[in-house]
């Protein structure tokens, strides 16, 4: 048995990498973040800072950590199993990240269907007649039990206006982001780079109607975090989102650079096929926000 | 086990010195089982606890006794050799179905006391409980009787520095005093955290939920005296906010009713004296403040402020430490305490507080200062949800 | 057979580099699935002992009525980070060590799917750790609302430490998902060829099924503390009924996550066991086909159960009705696999080393603790035992005497393998013995006083409850030393534990026991041939 540890590999052989540095690198950038977060949440002047110094590390040690990734890759060390290491390691990621929507979603369903209705006396009455007798419930919820605590909200926006167009907006997204996958397979460059673009143009498109929603509802319709519950599902549903799009759209930004860098080939995307399966989970979800929020 | 002793005798000492005598003999007890109780469904829930246990320690006794069996049999130093099968699907398949009917069997009258205890219909009488940080208040709905009901265990027996009483934190200045044999329907809720209303020997516990109303029901079939505690940690004192229910039958029920005054919220009194106020102010504080501003004065910042040498408390204006009694501080840990105290109460903590510790503002708060800011702020009931 | 360790072990060390670069290389920066295992085993160790001396205090507090030791708010902060110690910082890790070491060895892989992946898994848990105790540190004190963290309590009325241990949490939570999604990618494509699902060891099929698990409840958990984070700081009302929301809601996600963790907890514990018996049986283990079937039924059914917790606070009667059914049916697969091993143990040739000695001990008190959650499954009854401390002893009995024992079975059974040394049997024994007893009085006499009516989380009770206390508190004080027993073992072989063979021992089968002992740094970097 072959006991000798190695330093190269042969294409057969699992490639192992040596030890690296990035990873706890990043694990530091990703603490240094939390706690300038935490201290921003509570008013301590470096919060800020603290904060956006984690980010640009964890921007910087992710960069490192693929850009040995990549270089090991265009090196030949990567055999066949690495690369289906690779995509279940991507498809697994992904499915954890549905999970976490799911849970505001379950936020969702639970608040529509039991707190709001006990609350407001549709199920068991006596909540609503001894705790909250002027409470009248509703959904989109303008009016909260308590609305000196929780403000409510005037109105909400035109379902058919930003977010209809935001939904088409995405759903093309995701029809040139597989053009651009076609034009990668079938070596045309020209294809793969428009294809691309356009792609995070409409997704950037996407996060400054996003941006404006998130205006007017702030202006116009009084909906705000402090607006009770639907505007805390609002704001963190379609934050959290738009969060994920952000950093889709970075991804995609990647890609983009690499593709004019010719990194690509037929045989050889694993990242750009990764980034596209997140773009079309971030786009599914905004499906289901689009129909379980703003629509049903 | 040499540090175990020093342990040991490390607290030995600190008993010894705090003067204390372990009634230790005299009160504890080794009962092992949950009590039979005095209501249809603690009874029923009794006979169902029984049952499942007396499944479990069958298949316990014959899965413990085939192990003890197989331990002994076949060790390799009485030179047992191994056999080869590895699987049986009969075997299997029984060890699979019977278990699933022992369930089922289990099941079946479980259920039925389930719906049962959840069946609060043609309910007798309704008692409204709300659970607040540390203790409960309650509200005999249809009767516009309600009071609150607090710990009334001295701090010194909590502190060690006098004998424990046999009811050692299970004992209230004003019990809930329900009739025997008729339906009582309990309507839990809280006024801050998630506390639990628990009196096991009435199969009763009901987490109070801020903000929502949870039912349930008992219906007392022996009179006595019924002892339980919150369930649901809710903070420091926690331990601190126990249950009586006092059963009394229909007639001393009736009485009792009878004789129930409206809360004592104007209370005046014309003996105002600085030095039985302090006195009486310090047991108030001691009891309602001292949980989280600390007998000291010095609190827990940032969420339990220091009162020594506070502005509110040593400052000018006085009503404005009034108020801040009175009212609280909404979506803070600092209740309302209008509510809760009467005027006297007030005016005699807010006295110790201006005259404790390192203050002598020599200010002397009458109980007519406090009425005053009542009228003023109009809030006469504690927060409600 | 001895000479050809040596010779290896000595090429091992003179590859190994030297230095302070080269500490960092080995242990800071490696991506070594064996030295990623030592560095988990070694944190969940040193937690073990934290975690342990603040029990310590909890049940010195407790030995007589009254306070004496520790402020009311104190003893709450404690029992607090005990509960998340033990539970995400020691039972957690040393299953994620034990996976690190075995699962490549056993399925004839190099190493883990995506080694930097998995130094990372290590160390952002080591950061989360300090972000964690440093709470205790902070202005207003520690998180003092219990490891559940139910809001209110922890939301309006939380100390400003609970952002921070709400970052914690979400570190934690990156850990165990980026971890779980190398085992899974891990199991899924490395394993040599021939090696088959339904050749799998027992104990690979066990955390396949856990990293999935914690694929589907860590991102909930972390929503969950991302909705208290935002009740706490940005006027949310998630949690707030004066909003529209529901303090409940955040008991429905919570729970989401906490009853598949415990499943988490104990899935791999069952594959050590699934390891150890057959091998001190001479035996094969005992209806493989369902073993596997019974894992993947307990993983199933734990994501459908979550609500037996909070059977008091007013569910509708068809929801409790419907969890209580639920919930009664796990103990069908967990029932078949206690029998399965019972049946392993039939008919074989049986040894009784330190290994078995603490799995014949898990399977008899795992057992128990199974029948006071049966009990407990009766929601009836539950309205008598929730927040008691018959819940107390049940937990402790199926996480101490469970999962406890069968992972110190996995480290005594394995660390002949790592090291190449073998502990000292006498030590072994002794440590088993003093942890059974031990075990029983501490947690045994805590069902006695649920049912007498002791609610839980309280540093003061009322006089009746004494005795039964005064037992508890010194069973825990020689549990917590007995633990120094097994310390001492550790290192002493480690150091100077006499050489083992490959085989280790005779009765042991699987791709791990063909490799030397210790295996070299980088094992099957060819394929094994499996048979």
């Amino acid at each position: 048995m072959n006991v000798q540890p190695k330093k190269h590999t042969s294409n057969n052989q699992y490639f192992v990498p040596q030890p690296s540095v990035w990873p706890i690198s990043l694990c530091a950038s990703i603490i240094l973040f939390f706690i300038g977060a935490a201290n921003w949440l509570h008013y301590h002047w470096f919060g800020p800072y603290l904060l956006y110094l984690g980010l640009l590390c964890i921007l910087g040690a992710m960069c490192a950590w693929f850009t040995n990734v990549i270089r090991e890759n265009k090196a030949s060390n990567y055999n066949t199993q690495v690369g289906y290491s690779f995509r279940w390691g991507m498809i697994w990621f992904i499915f954890s990240e549905v999970l976490f929507f799911a849970s505001f979603f379950g936020a969702l369903f639970y608040t529509r269907a039991f707190s709001v209705p006990e609350l407001s006396g549709a199920i068991r009455p006596l909540t609503h007649i001894l705790l909250w007798p002027d409470f009248t419930g509703g959904w989109p919820l303008l009016h909260n039990p308590d609305n000196r605590q929780f403000l409510g909200a005037n109105s909400v926006g035109n379902i058919w206006r930003i977010p209809a167009l935001n939904t088409l907006l995405l759903l093309s997204s995701g029809v040139t982001l597989t053009i651009a996958h076609w034009g990668l397979c079938l070596k045309r460059r020209a294809v793969l780079i428009c294809g691309l673009f356009f792609t995070i143009l409409l997704g950037a498109t996407f996060l400054g109607c996003q941006a404006s929603e998130y205006y007017a509802a702030y202006q116009q319709h009084g909906l705000t975090l402090n607006a009770g519950s639907y505007g805390s599902l609002f704001f963190l549903l379609t934050g959290f989102h738009g969060a994920h799009v952000t950093i889709g759209s970075t991804m995609l930004i990647v890609m983009l650079i690499r593709s004019i860098q010719g990194d690509f080939s037929p045989e050889n995307h694993f990242a750009f096929s990764a980034t596209a399966w997140y773009w079309h989970f971030v786009d599914v979800v905004w499906l289901m926000l689009f129909i379980f929020f703003y629509w049903i | 086990m040499k540090s175990r002793k020093s342990n040991l005798s490390y607290l030995q000492q600190s008993l010894t010195g705090i003067g204390m005598s372990m009634p230790i003999s005299a009160m504890a007890e080794w009962g092992i089982n949950l009590p039979k109780g005095v209501t249809p469904v603690s009874r029923d829930i009794y006979d169902l606890h029984m049952l499942t246990m007396a499944i479990c320690a069958g298949i316990g006794l014959i899965v413990y006794s085939f192990l003890i069996f197989i331990l002994f049999r076949y060790r390799r130093s009485r030179g047992a050799k191994p056999a080869d099968f590895d699987n049986n699907s009969t075997l299997e398949n029984i060890w699979t179905v019977t278990p699933f009917l022992i369930l089922v069997a289990m099941a079946i009258p479980s259920t039925l006391v389930l719906i049962d205890m959840e069946d609060e219909s043609n309910a007798d009488i309704t008692i409204k409980i709300t659970g607040s940080q540390w203790q409960w208040h309650y509200a005999y709905l249809d009767k516009d009787i309600e009071f609150y009901s607090r710990l009334s265990t001295p701090t010194e027996q909590i502190h060690g520095k006098a004998k424990k009483g046999e009811w050692y934190l299970l004992e209230v200045d004003k019990p809930l005093v329900l009739p025997v044999n008729q339906k009582v329907r309990f309507l839990v809720t809280s006024d801050d955290v998630i506390h639990s209303w628990w009196v096991p020997e009435l199969g009763v516990k009901r987490d109070a939920i801020p903000g929502y109303i949870h039912e349930s029901w008992a219906k007392i079939l022996e009179p006595g005296i019924y002892r339980g505690q919150c369930a649901e940690l809710c903070g420091i004192d926690h331990a601190f906010m126990p249950i009586v229910v006092k059963a009394v039958t229909e007639q001393e029920f009736t009485q009792w009713l009878a004789q129930q005054n409206k809360p004592r919220l104007t209370e005046q009194t014309d003996d105002w004296k600085m030095d039985t106020e302090m006195r009486a102010g310090r047991e108030h504080y001691m009891r309602y403040c001292a949980a989280c501003h600390q007998e000291d004065g010095s609190g827990n910042p940032p969420l339990f402020p220091a009162l020594t040498n506070s502005s509110v408390v040593v400052g000018k204006p006085i009503s404005r430490h009034i108020d801040l009694v009175l009212q609280g501080v909404p979506g803070s840990a600092m209740p309302a305490f209008a509510g809760q105290l009467s005027n006297a109460e007030i005016a005699a903590i807010i006295t110790y507080e201006r005259n404790a510790w390192d203050h002598d503002t020599g200010d002397l708060i009458t109980p007519e200062q406090v009425q005053m800011r009542r009228l003023k702020t109009s809030d006469t009931r504690a927060t409600q949800p | 057979m001895n000479m050809q360790s040596d010779s290896i072990t000595e090429q091992a060390k003179e590859d190994a580099p030297k230095g302070i670069s080269s500490f960092l290389k080995h242990w800071v920066f490696t991506t070594n699935h064996k030295d990623i295992g030592t560095l988990y085993l070694c944190l969940s160790f040193m937690m073990f002992f934290v975690g342990g001396a603040m029990a310590l205090v909890l049940r010195a507090e407790l030995f007589i009525p009254g306070l004496q030791l520790v402020s009311p708010n104190f003893y709450n902060v404690l029992v607090t980070m005990h509960g998340l110690i033990m539970l995400l910082t020691v039972i957690m890790p040393v299953a994620v060590g034990l996976a690190n070491w075995q699962i490549p060895m056993m399925i004839g892989a190099p190493d883990m799917a995506l080694p930097r992946l998995n130094n990372m898994s290590f160390w952002i848990l080591v950061f989360a750790i300090l972000l964690l105790g440093s709470t205790i540190f902070m202005d207003g004190g520690g998180p003092n609302f219990g490891w559940t963290m139910y809001v209110p309590l922890s939301t309006s009325f939380g100390p400003p430490s609970t952002d921070f241990l709400i970052f914690s949490v979400h570190m934690l939570g990156i850990s165990s998902i980026l971890g779980s999604i190398n085992i899974i990618a891990t199991i899924i494509n490395m394993r040599a060829p021939g090696m088959t699902w339904m050749k799998l060891p027992m104990f690979v099929w066990t955390w396949l099924v856990t990293a999935f698990l914690l694929l589907t409840i860590m991102p909930v958990l972390a929503g969950a503390v991302t909705m208290m984070l935002a009740d706490r700081n940005f006027g949310t009302s998630f949690f707030n009924s004066a909003g529209g929301g529901d303090p409940l809601l955040f008991q429905h996600l919570f729970w989401f996550f906490g009853h598949p963790e415990v499943y988490v907890l104990i899935l791999p514990a069952f594959g050590v066991i699934s390891q150890v018996i057959p091998t001190f049986s001479r035996k094969k283990l005992f209806g493989y086909n369902r073993m596997v079937v019974a894992t993947l039924s307990i993983a199933f059914l734990s994501l459908t159960v979550w609500a037996h917790h909070m059977f008091t606070s007013g569910l509708p009667l068809a929801a409790e009705i419907y969890f209580m059914y639920a919930t009664m049916l796990i103990a069908i697969p967990t029932g078949i696999k206690i029998f399965n091993w019972l049946a392993t143990m039939y008919r074989g040739s049986i040894t009784f080393e330190t290994p078995m000695l603490f799995a014949v001990g898990f399977i008899v008190m795992f057992t128990f603790g199974g029948f006071t959650g049966i009990m407990m499954s009766i929601a009836p009854s539950d309205f008598q035992y929730q927040d008691s401390y018959f819940i107390v002893g049940h937990f402790h009995y199926v996480l101490v005497p469970g999962a406890v024992f069968a992972y110190m079975a996995g480290i005594y059974y394995w660390l002949p393998k790592w090291c190449g040394r073998m502990y000292s049997e006498t030590l072994g024994q002794w440590h088993f013995w003093l942890m059974v007893i031990a075990t029983n009085l501490t947690f045994f006499p805590m069902h006695f006083l649920g049912l007498a009516g002791m609610p839980r989380r309280i540093p003061d009770y009322a006089l009746q409850f004494t005795n039964f206390n005064m037992i508890v508190t010194v069973g825990a004080f020689i549990f917590g030393f007995s633990q120094l027993i097994f310390l001492y073992n550790v290192v002493r072989t480690i150091k100077r534990g006499s050489r083992t063979t490959a085989q280790v021992w005779d009765g042991a089968e699987g791709l791990e026991w063909t490799l030397s002992s210790p295996p070299p740094h980088h094992s099957f970097q060819t394929p094994p041939d499996i048979k």
